[in-house]
């Protein structure tokens, strides 16, 4: 199903979460809605999922206009950055919920379970209580519970924010394969970048309430919009009114006669990319971002003067 | 929703209903009448009597109250568990069994040889059984979510034992001695059923506010007992209301 | 109360490993036992006095003439019939205020309307008011003389003087609790599980019934003890409203005055044992409910 949020507008007292704001998700796809806090994304996945009211705007789900319908009916499958687990049921009865509330026969509910428990591989805790599971159960729980009654969309609000480091990678990568599988319409809303860039197909940029830029990840690195989407998106150098990226900033062995000259202030280790902080001679401070070879092989140190290219850097029109 | 109205209706018929006749027959003749009730001798007596025993009682509340939450919080012996679920007991416990246990020990026949029924003592230790549990339950929370990091930093800094007491614990209590307070008084003020026994009901020596206006009921003075009444219920929301003000007040600075 | 583990030099025990070295330390200690010891005795002392003592007393003195009086007692009809009016009574207010006090923890943890802070000052009042000034109110509302006595007598509907009165005080004095201890439950519980109900296609009723009245259990039922503690318990109000008619409308708290009164001190005494006894069921349950409700929360 299709998505389409045309001119939605939502103030909260005398503050706007959501200025005319206009979203196509197609059929199938997987989008994320990426922004800092107070941007409005979420705000923007309540009011798709009926758990808000727009106050100007319409939703539309699959042709149809469900503004005025409530949630339960909408046919949406919502996770919670929490997992809002029904804490005094089973994981089987979690999962089992909406079906049950729908009242459909028993051993229709028990396979279904069963299949969802399986694909989000929870068989075998299906008697466990919410209290005994980690983060990462408990969202896989989540999500088992929102797709057992087949929701023509899914909805994930900072789905992975909660959880450690690596259970979020492996969450991530996990549902694109699920995605992969299912193709359900999926939006999730993150405010990590690079969350965002690994897992959906497109992206849309928010801030303030509005729409930044929709694109691709490749399409929004290569060429951002705005300043904004830009510096969210990835590391940038800032010189003045214009805007470089960090890797590409080339690091000389020798210098041709058309290089700068910049000093080292300090080589950060980050694994397989180093982060090089040069200052410029006209004092300005910018980094640079080199592979462990190009380190090793130009010996990288602190205080070393070594000559640099810079491109032309991206301006934008004010 | 039907739902809300039925909710309406029952609030209105429990609580509203009742406060605006009270409030209207203790205005029925106006505010001369008014005055004449509360300021005939016997109302004085009641009234002030009261106010000054409810006051007296809680002030030593404040501080037994405080003492006993420390115990129950800091220290550790046998039988805490079941001393600390007995702080309750004057909760449940039914104000009328409350005055005749008080006077199984402490009256005529006392086989300590106490007896202070029919006297202002007896009043005072009523009120502080029934009061009890309010300071201790509100100052426990408090205490217990303390972080104790507080304490040990003055310490490291050199202060001694009384000091970190008078200057970083009980600073950080005293919203809620406070709270607890405002609620003793609140209930002394009215408490009725252990007094009834307890203290003879002696005009002008042993007669409570609440006592007077049950009297007055019986003699059927009803703008006498409402208005008697409207002053006691004042007296215990202003005492509640400009001491929840100050606890709150405190507690910004506090936590 | 792990707390204590390291608490404040003042009083609390002295962790191990803490003990200062040298003379000065060992008297430093010794202060510092002193003191711990001193506090304790002065609180435990207080309690005894005020609480413990007095109570042993009533046991003591109920059963000192063995236990056959005590049975006569019991067995008196009118004590019977004070014990069974107090159970109705309680049977009929406290679901009452069940259900108010939870409809009225949603509509202030939930609902959105102006006015909450009055609404929830207006079911505080009853711990503010006197219970003789709550009967006297019923009496003036809903006396013969009262307010709405004559649209009562006009109907056939007695309230002062027999049992609906008595009801109606008995609830209103015990209206706050269920509310009170539903609403932090209520709002520790958060809104998120009920919203994935609604998302999942549950009704208002569904989600209300299956997520969130399971989700605030232990805060009503610990409401609940409270509520009924209070209204076995009342006295004030309910002597005012019911014209203490001994065998009739006489609740076991009158009962205990009038035998009193009379000199009756078997009668009264027993019957105030037998509160007594219901009251210390009321802290049993009171303490292991105290336990739940911070385990279901902790969760």
């Amino acid at each position: 199903m299709a998505i389409e949020a045309r001119n939605v507008s939502k103030r909260f007292g005398s503050f706007t979460a959501l200025d005319d704001v206009s979203v196509t998700v197609g059929d199938g796809a997987l989008m994320a809605l990426l922004g800092p806090s107070g941007s409005g994304k979420s705000t923007l996945l309540r009011i798709i999922a009926g758990l808000e009211s727009p106050d100007e705007g319409e939703v539309v789900i699959g042709g149809e206009s469900v503004t005025d319908t409530p949630a339960r009916s909408r046919g949406v499958g919502f996770v919670f950055q929490h997992y809002a687990p029904f804490k005094h049921m089973t994981v089987h009865n979690n999962v089992a919920f909406g079906l049950s509330v729908r009242r459909r026969p028993k051993a229709e509910i028990e396979a279904r379970v069963r299949e969802l428990l399986g694909l989000v591989r929870l068989d075998g805790l299906a008697e466990r209580y919410p209290s005994q599971l980690s983060g990462g159960q408990l969202q896989r729980m989540a999500l088992a519970r929102a797709l057992a009654v087949q929701p023509k969309v899914l909805l994930l609000d900072e789905p992975f924010g909660a959880l450690d480091a690596q259970v979020r990678g492996e969450l991530r990568e996990w549902l694109r394969r699920l995605h992969d599988e299912i193709h359900v319409t999926t939006i999730f809303v993150t405010h990590d970048q690079e969350e965002a860039m690994e897992v959906a197909e497109q992206i849309v940029v928010m801030n303030a309430g509005r729409i930044e830029q929709t694109g691709t990840p490749r399409e929004l690195y290569e060429s951002p919009a705005n300043e904004f989407v830009m510096s969210f998106i990835g590391p940038v150098n800032r010189i003045g009114d214009a805007y470089l990226r960090p890797h590409d900033v080339e690091i000389l062995a020798h210098d041709d006669g058309a290089a700068t000259e910049a000093m080292i202030k300090r080589v950060v280790h980050l694994g397989f990319e180093v982060r090089v902080e040069l200052t410029l001679p006209d004092g300005r401070d910018i980094s640079a971002q080199v592979t462990r070879a190009t380190a090793h092989e130009l010996e990288l140190h602190e205080g070393q003067i070594l000559p640099v290219r810079l491109p032309q850097p991206r301006v934008f029109a004010a | 929703m039907l739902g809300k109205g039925l909710l309406g209706v029952y609030l209105s018929v429990l609580v509203l209903l009742p406060v605006a006749a009270l409030l209207a027959k203790s205005g029925t003749g106006g505010a001369s009448q008014f005055w004449r009730e509360i300021s005939s001798p016997e109302a004085v007596a009641a009234i002030k009597l009261t106010l000054i025993v409810s006051a007296i009682v809680v002030a030593i509340n404040a501080v037994f109250g405080t003492i006993i939450a420390w115990v129950l919080v800091r220290d550790e012996f046998p039988g805490k568990k079941i001393v600390n679920a007995l702080i309750d007991l004057p909760f449940a416990l039914p104000t009328i069994v409350a005055g005749v246990v008080l006077l199984a020990l402490y009256g005529k026949g006392s086989p300590v040889g106490i007896n202070v029924a029919f006297t202002r003592t007896a009043i005072a230790l009523a009120l502080l059984f029934v009061t009890l549990p309010f300071v201790v339950r509100s100052v426990q929370p408090v205490l217990h979510e303390l972080d104790v990091s507080m304490e040990e930093a003055a310490e490291s800094l050199g202060a001694g034992p009384l000091t970190v007491l008078r200057r970083i614990v009980l600073p950080s209590l005293t919203p809620a001695i406070i709270s607890g307070v405002a609620l003793s008084f609140a209930r002394a003020v009215g408490e009725f059923g252990s007094l009834v026994l307890i203290t003879g009901n002696l005009p002008f020596k042993t007669e409570v506010g609440s006592v007077y206006v049950f009297g007055q009921i019986q003699n059927e003075n009803l703008p006498a007992a409402a208005a008697v009444s409207v002053v006691l219920l004042a007296a215990a929301l202003v005492v509640l209301a400009a001491l929840t003000l100050l606890s709150r007040r405190r507690s910004k600075h506090v936590l | 109360m792990s707390s204590s583990a390291s608490g404040s030099l003042a009083l609390s025990p002295a962790p191990a490993g803490r003990a200062a070295p040298g003379r000065d330390g060992q008297r430093a200690d010794r202060a510092l036992r002193a003191r711990k010891y001193g506090v304790r005795t002065v609180a435990l002392g207080y309690l005894a006095l005020l609480l413990l003592a007095p109570v042993a007393m009533i046991f003591y003195r109920t059963f000192e003439h063995g236990l056959t009086p005590v049975f006569d007692a019991i067995g008196e009809p009118n004590a019977q019939h004070a014990f069974w009016l107090s159970l109705e009574i309680v049977a009929i207010s406290v679901p009452l205020n069940t259900i108010f006090g939870i409809g009225m923890a949603l509509l202030l943890e939930r609902g959105r309307f102006k006015g909450k802070a009055l609404l929830g000052l207006l079911i505080d009042l009853p711990f503010a008011i006197s219970p003789v000034v709550i009967g006297l109110a019923l009496v003036l509302a809903y006396g013969k003389t009262g307010w709405l006595g004559d649209w009562l007598a006009e109907n056939g509907i007695q309230v002062i003087f027999s049992v609906p009165g008595m009801v109606i005080a008995t609830a209103i004095v015990s209206l706050p609790f269920v509310a009170r201890e539903t609403i932090p439950v209520l709002r520790e519980l958060g809104t998120d599980a009920e919203q994935a109900a609604s998302t999942l296609g549950a009704s208002g009723w569904q989600t209300f019934w299956r997520i969130t009245l399971p989700g605030i259990r232990w805060g009503v039922v610990y409401g609940v003890v409270l509520t009924t503690a209070r209204a076995l318990g009342e006295f004030g109000a309910v002597s005012i409203v019911s014209g203490r008619i001994e065998g009739e409308t006489q609740t076991l708290p009158l009962f205990v005055q009038a035998r009193f009164e009379n000199f009756d001190v078997t009668g009264a005494y027993t019957a105030a044992v037998v509160l007594a006894l219901l009251a210390f069921a009321t802290l049993v349950l009171m303490n292991l409910l105290t336990r739940r409700t911070r385990a279901d929360t902790a969760a």
